[in-house]
């Protein structure tokens, strides 16, 4: 056996690199695996020197593959272990080669998506949203910084943990810590998405409940005030001491309902939206249905 | 708008294309395109504020396993250049919500076009890798995410090339109960991003925290940096004590953390 082939550090950076785009290619036919061998090239222009073992690595990593874009990661990792074991001669089949593909892509998946799609991006689009809907520039810069610190770091050291564990990661991560990740980011998420139904579902009954004429002292008398700017500054005054602004004490259906518990009807069309989601009602059709029930609530006068 | 805009425009379409598929710089993103689109068309402030409404709108909207969720790519870009366009600028926002929603639909269907077409693009790559060419699969894999760019920067040059006027024409002749209405509605369906989120993760466990996190919603003094932070202490703390809770019961099922009994108990 010729001296040891290994991947450098260069290497590794550029398959992290190519594995960015892991979902150009994505297709109804073996979803990842363009992306996936496209990530890979690096690696085995390096390892395999002979044009036949060049097309036998490149035919085996064109399999069927399909994970979360960024968990995709320490399956590269294992791969490039695996891949460098075999060249240097180690009895490594393509069967379990693609078995550890297969193996390790459905329970990072069910990491990936809570984690990334369900947790870490409502909070941090979350955020932006809120600054941007003030018009805030920082709002956009801090959602699009902070998102693409956090998805580099993870890829780079989850592909070199990967690569320096080996198979060895599959014992690590069903040891517990999936799952533990997994719990963990499903409760920062739904405590948020809880305090964003509360903040961001906005639902509003117009219709008026009561008008209550309101007993003298109790709203500021507008015909009583000094001139000039000394009547702006005692009505400001009276406003701020809780004086009403008019004689007449308006109460919405929307008031009656907010003292009771705040958000409330926000919460119930969230748990009906759930239940549709979970009739199979697709989610484009709900989203119509609400535009719908919005224009023709605001016609009769009820939104 | 001058030539140089369009240009500017145009790319920043098949960048946002692209990041529909591949997810991962967030360029697709309506807080990150619309930005961007206000950034290069010199209108700013009221694109920032289009991204964040729409943000808010597509927060739950994700690409899982083989299912495509609506497109927020087509939907931020598309509305943020009508924005533009109708030079209503921050009064225009509301409308240009209500025109994003059904193109994010069509954006969903022009995907699954391209998702399609890609399969050609997998089997050209088989071919190229049975003669052991690197060259071959590396450039039908860029093809295919050049399609993926185009699915947006081709709707995004049509827009372009409709004449100002008529796209501001367009938006003047929406009635006031419509564009209002399409605003309520658009408060609503922010719900729908939720309630797919919840769907996927919602256990037993698990909804303790939301009924807390709602209800300190309602403390207005908290920011979300602040809810952020009692959420993630909440994991951390729930994370320790199930795992001590679970060691001295021996099973380390759910009726063994204390925390858990305690919730449940309320």
């Amino acid at each position: 056996m010729a001296e040891k082939v290994t991947l450098s550090k260069k290497d590794r950076l550029s398959v992290a690199w190519r594995s960015t785009f892991l979902q150009g290619s994505w297709n109804y036919e073996r979803m990842q695996n363009g992306g996936w061998v496209f990530a890979l090239i690096p690696a085995i222009k390096k390892l395999y020197t002979n044009k036949e073992d060049q097309i036998a690595a490149l035919k085996r990593h064109l399999e069927f593959f399909n994970t979360h874009p960024y968990v995709a990661s320490p399956v590269i990792g294992v791969t490039l272990a695996l891949e460098e074991d075999k060249a240097n001669g180690a009895p490594v089949d393509d069967a379990a080669i693609q078995g550890v593909k297969v193996g390790m892509m459905g329970p990072l998946a069910g990491v990936g998506d809570p984690v990334f799609w369900y947790t870490v991006r409502p909070i941090l689009g979350a955020l932006g949203a809120s600054l941007a809907m003030g018009g805030s520039i920082l709002g956009p810069i801090l959602f699009f910084v902070l998102w693409n610190v956090i998805r580099w770091a993870f890829m780079w050291y989850t592909q070199e943990f990967g690569y320096r564990v080996g198979t060895k990661i599959t014992e690590d991560l069903s040891g517990g810590l999936l799952q533990k990740v997994t719990k963990g980011a499903s409760i920062l998420g739904m405590f948020v998405l809880g305090a964003l139904i509360e903040r961001w579902v906005s639902i509003n009954f117009t219709p008026v409940v009561s008008t209550v004429q309101l007993s003298d002292g109790a709203y500021i008398d507008w015909n009583s005030l000094p001139s000039g700017a000394e009547g702006i500054q005692t009505a400001l005054q009276q406003y701020a001491s809780g004086l009403s602004l008019t004689p007449e004490k308006v109460t919405t259906l929307q008031d009656n309902l907010n003292s009771l518990i705040p958000g409330f009807v926000p919460l119930l069309l969230t748990l009906l939206c759930m239940w549709l989601l979970k009739k199979n009602v697709s989610p484009i059709v709900i989203i119509i249905a609400l535009f719908i029930v919005g224009i023709a609530g605001h016609v009769v006068g009820l939104l | 708008m001058s030539f140089i805009s369009v240009i500017l425009i145009v790319v920043v379409a098949f960048l946002a294309g692209m990041e529909g598929i591949l997810d991962e710089f967030q360029f697709h993103q309506p807080l990150v395109a619309c930005t961007l689109i206000g950034l290069v068309s010199g209108q700013l402030v009221p694109c920032v504020i289009l991204g964040g409404t729409l943000q808010m709108i597509a927060l739950g909207w994700a690409n899982i396993g083989a299912a495509v969720a609506p497109d927020a790519a087509l939907a931020s870009i598309a509305s943020a250049i009508i924005l533009v366009m109708g030079g209503q600028g921050e009064a225009g926002v509301d409308t240009a919500i209500a025109v994003a929603i059904p193109l994010a639909v069509a954006g969903l269907f022009l995907t699954m076009v391209v998702r399609t077409l890609s399969v050609a693009c997998v089997h050209r790559m088989d071919a190229a890798a049975a003669k052991g060419s690197f060259g071959g699969v590396e450039a039908w894999h860029i093809i295919a995410i050049c399609m993926q760019g185009l699915r947006i920067a081709i709707p995004a040059a049509a827009l372009l090339a409709i004449p100002t006027s008529t796209v501001q024409g367009f938006l003047e002749s929406m009635p006031a109960w419509l564009t209002d209405g399409m605003s309520i509605g658009g408060g609503m369906v922010v719900a729908v991003g939720y309630a797919m989120v919840i769907n996927m993760m919602a256990t037993r466990e698990v909804w303790p925290f939301f009924a807390i996190g709602f209800c300190l919603a309602a403390i207005s003094d908290l920011t979300l940096i602040a809810l952020g932070a009692i959420g993630l202490s909440m994991a951390l703390i729930y994370l320790t004590l199930s795992e001590s809770g679970g060691s001295s019961s021996g099973g380390g099922s759910n009726t063994g953390d204390p925390l858990g009994d305690i919730l449940n108990d309320y």
